[in-house]
């Protein structure tokens, strides 16, 4: 076999990487906020969108596509707010109605569309909902990476900003720092996540993208600083290997192909972690003598 | 095109998606008031290797083994869940997170492998194929081929018996978590039989409705029911009933339109939520709304009460224009005091004045008056004598707390403070009863 991966491969290798740095970075923030089923939501509600943009472009046009996931996520994160806010209905049954209701919507969108047509190519769009790395092109990278980039720009020039407003909001609000704009920032750019990753890893596993990474990462260190940079690295190794493992195995989709990545980085950090790993609470465990 | 153009399909499509509809939605309705949706989600996400597992071992979709299969992958992913949580010191939400979308990874990735060509595809876990169901009952010719309703039926038999058996269990749990807590392992009991009784019927609606779209099908008719009712049983009632309604609807439009008929079910159900969630008589955003208004209003009407017995206490001239008659702190719009004075003045609490174009309270109005004045003034005293605040901060409170203060109340502190006979102020606090 070629030591060097053909021009596809490198391609599907960058897009999967870019995402998963993307993602392993900013679920750092949606973790600490708990707002990780949240991401959840807004996958499942972005079908619809996507269904719709394709509808009314009439083309599978990538940027076109995004933007109505964009618009069907935010719509659905604004419905949990208002019912939220509005109704006696909890977080926990807000975000199920949304993701169920809108993904039900999605599904029948995705049936008119999937309609034999007569001048109608076969939409691909199936692959939004499982993820499909192999089918990506150079500007799709290009547009993955100038995404990416905006999001871990916004993330270094606001760090100490998005630290605080994690760790503490009181203190932040007491400070009188703009808490809400922050917020606001913070889950605008899980949504730009989210949106982005959708094409490859695809709607229903996405969010396992911006919780795994970070949790697998939490297990190794207490600082932010830290968790983010290794978080970023899982994310990023599992969407290679994940993304050339679903380009060369061609019946296994990329959303479980990366997202099984993830989860063996987690299981390992999980049992190997130096101080909140398995092992080492184990040995901790273990009663030992102590010198005289 | 009509329904009718082929009535047996569209009646079994319904009596499928009836029967799961029916059983998830009493199912959820425990989900719901136990704030474990989420949880019923993850169920369903994470049962999927279990049904591939089993489904690899019998070889048919519709078997025991399925059953069982979903329902020891359930309980492993609240288990996981649980545990990942309490020993990772993981929040609830992300170790669930975690736990069900690695498990749904896995059964994704083992269809994809394993099921290539076979009867299990993506396709009827993600959409449902609610319409070939339908089509296989509507030419079978032994009683196996009636497979479906053979499973589906004592699911739901097994899920109305849950529920009245569980039923002062529930009411327990959901009202009183303390006293639950107390009882120990019966609540643990209850917690892990409702997990066994999650995958139960999504396994059994899996067919028809995919694992997703189950989802839709718990939560959604038992939120719409949590928005009308206020009596445990009614909200089961209701449940079912909306469920009902989105099986009718979802399958009718669904032929109609020629979609899919589990997404139609789901955005059926959506639909009545919506409408239910503005319109709900107690609980709707729109009743709400009404409610706050004539709270307002009936605020307002009470601060220009107050405020022309004011004047006429210290003697000064009553005040003419609207504006003047409300303390300006609590903010309300001349609209808002317009119609405030017209509710007033219905009521027969104060009278127009043309000479002077000034309002002047009515002898009921002055009673009214005196009563809110009182609660004032009373507060005001209560607050000085038990809290150290100064006096200027002690106008503010009061203001609020007078509209809230009965006739009950008010004597309760009147007592508590010996009968006082003036505020922190120095004004006379106004006797209860028609004198003074």
């Amino acid at each position: 076999m070629d030591l060097w991966p053909d021009y596809n491969t490198r391609i599907v290798l960058c897009g999967g990487g870019l995402l998963g740095l993307g993602a392993g970075i900013i679920g750092c923030f949606a973790l600490l906020k708990k707002r990780s089923l949240t991401g959840d939501a807004l996958a499942h509600a972005s079908l619809p969108g996507v269904c719709l943009a394709y509808l009314i472009i009439g083309e599978r046009s990538l940027p076109g596509l995004l933007f109505g996931a964009l618009v069907s996520g935010v719509v659905g994160i604004s419905v949990i707010a208002v019912l939220r806010r509005w109704t006696r209905i909890k977080e926990d049954a807000a975000i199920g109605i949304v993701l169920s209701v809108f993904y039900g919507l999605g599904v029948v969108l995705l049936s008119v569309i999937q309609k034999p047509h007569p001048g109608r190519q076969p939409s691909g769009l199936n692959s939004f909902i499982q993820g499909k790395a192999a089918g990506m092109l150079l500007e799709d990278v290009y547009l993955l990476a100038g995404l990416v980039l905006v999001a871990l720009v916004a993330v270094v020039a606001l760090y100490k900003e998005f630290r605080l407003v994690c760790f503490d909001q009181a203190f932040a609000q007491a400070q009188g720092w703009p808490t809400a704009r922050l917020d606001f920032s913070l889950m605008a750019l899980v949504v730009l996540v989210v949106v982005i990753g959708l094409p490859t890893v695809g709607v229903l596993l996405m969010a396992a993208l911006l919780i795994i990474p970070p949790v697998a990462a939490r297990f190794w260190t207490e600082r932010l600083g830290v968790m983010m940079f290794l978080a970023g690295l899982f994310g990023m190794a599992s969407g290679m290997i994940g993304a050339v493992g679903s380009a060369v195995v061609k019946e296994v989709p990329t959303g479980p192909a990366i997202i099984l990545a993830a989860v063996s980085f987690f299981v390992v950090s999980l049992v190997l972690a130096p101080r909140r790993g398995l092992l080492a609470r184990t040995w901790r465990a273990v009663p030992r003598e102590r010198p005289g | 095109m009509t329904v009718f153009q082929d009535p047996q399909l569209f009646l079994w499509a319904l009596a499928v998606a009836s029967i799961c509809g029916v059983s998830c939605a009493v199912v959820g309705c425990f989900l719901v008031l136990k704030r474990m949706s989420l949880m019923g989600d993850a169920i369903n996400h994470g049962l999927l290797p279990g049904i591939v597992l089993a489904v690899l071992v019998s070889g048919k979709l519709t078997s025991f083994y399925l059953l069982l299969g979903a329902v020891f992958f359930g309980l492993l992913t609240a288990f996981l869940s649980q545990t990942l949580h309490s020993w990772g010191n993981v929040d609830e939400n992300s170790s669930l997170g975690i736990v069900f979308t690695s498990l749904f990874a896995l059964g994704v990735f083992l269809i994809s492998m394993y099921f290539r060509h076979g009867d299990l595809d993506t396709d009827c876990v993600f959409l449902g194929h609610l319409e070939h169901v339908a089509i296989n009952l509507s030419q079978a010719n032994t009683w196996s081929d009636y497979d479906v309703l053979w499973t589906q039926l004592p699911a739901l038999l097994l899920t109305l018996t849950f529920t009245i058996l569980a039923w002062k269990e529930m009411k327990i749990a959901v009202f009183d978590p303390a006293l639950a807590t107390a009882l120990g392992y019966r609540a643990m009991l209850l917690h892990y039989v409702l997990i066994g009784l999650v995958a139960g019927v999504t396994v059994v609606s899996f067919e028809a409705v995919g694992s997703i779209l189950v989802l839709a099908m718990l939560i959604v008719p038992a939120a719409t029911a949590l928005l009308l009712t206020d009596r445990l049983a009614s909200m089961f009632l209701l449940a079912a009933f909306s469920a009902l309604i989105s099986a009718l609807a979802g399958c009718w439009s669904g032929q109609v339109l020629d979609v899919n008929y589990a997404g139609m079910m789901a955005v059926a159900a959506g639909a009545q939520f919506a409408v239910v969630v503005l319109v709900a008589p107690k609980h709707g955003i729109l009743a709400k709304i009404w409610h706050n208004l004539q709270l307002g209003l009936r605020m307002a009407g009470e601060d220009v009460l107050s405020a022309l017995y004011r004047a006429e206490e210290s003697g000064q001239a009553p005040a003419t224009s609207p504006a003047a008659l409300t303390q300006p702190e609590h903010g309300f719009s001349p609209l808002m005091v317009r119609f405030a004075l017209k509710r007033l003045v219905h009521k027969g609490w104060i009278a127009r004045r043309e000479t002077t174009a000034s309002w002047q309270l009515t002898e009921a109005g002055r009673g009214r008056a005196r009563d809110i004045v009182r609660a004032h003034r009373l507060w005001e005293a209560f607050l000085g004598e038990n809290f150290a605040l100064p006096i200027d901060h002690l106008h503010g409170p009061a203001s609020v707390m007078e509209h809230f203060l009965g006739p009950e109340l008010q004597n309760q502190i009147a007592a508590e403070l010996q009968e006082p006979n003036r505020d922190p102020h120095g004004r006379t606090i106004p006797k209860d009863g028609p004198a003074g």
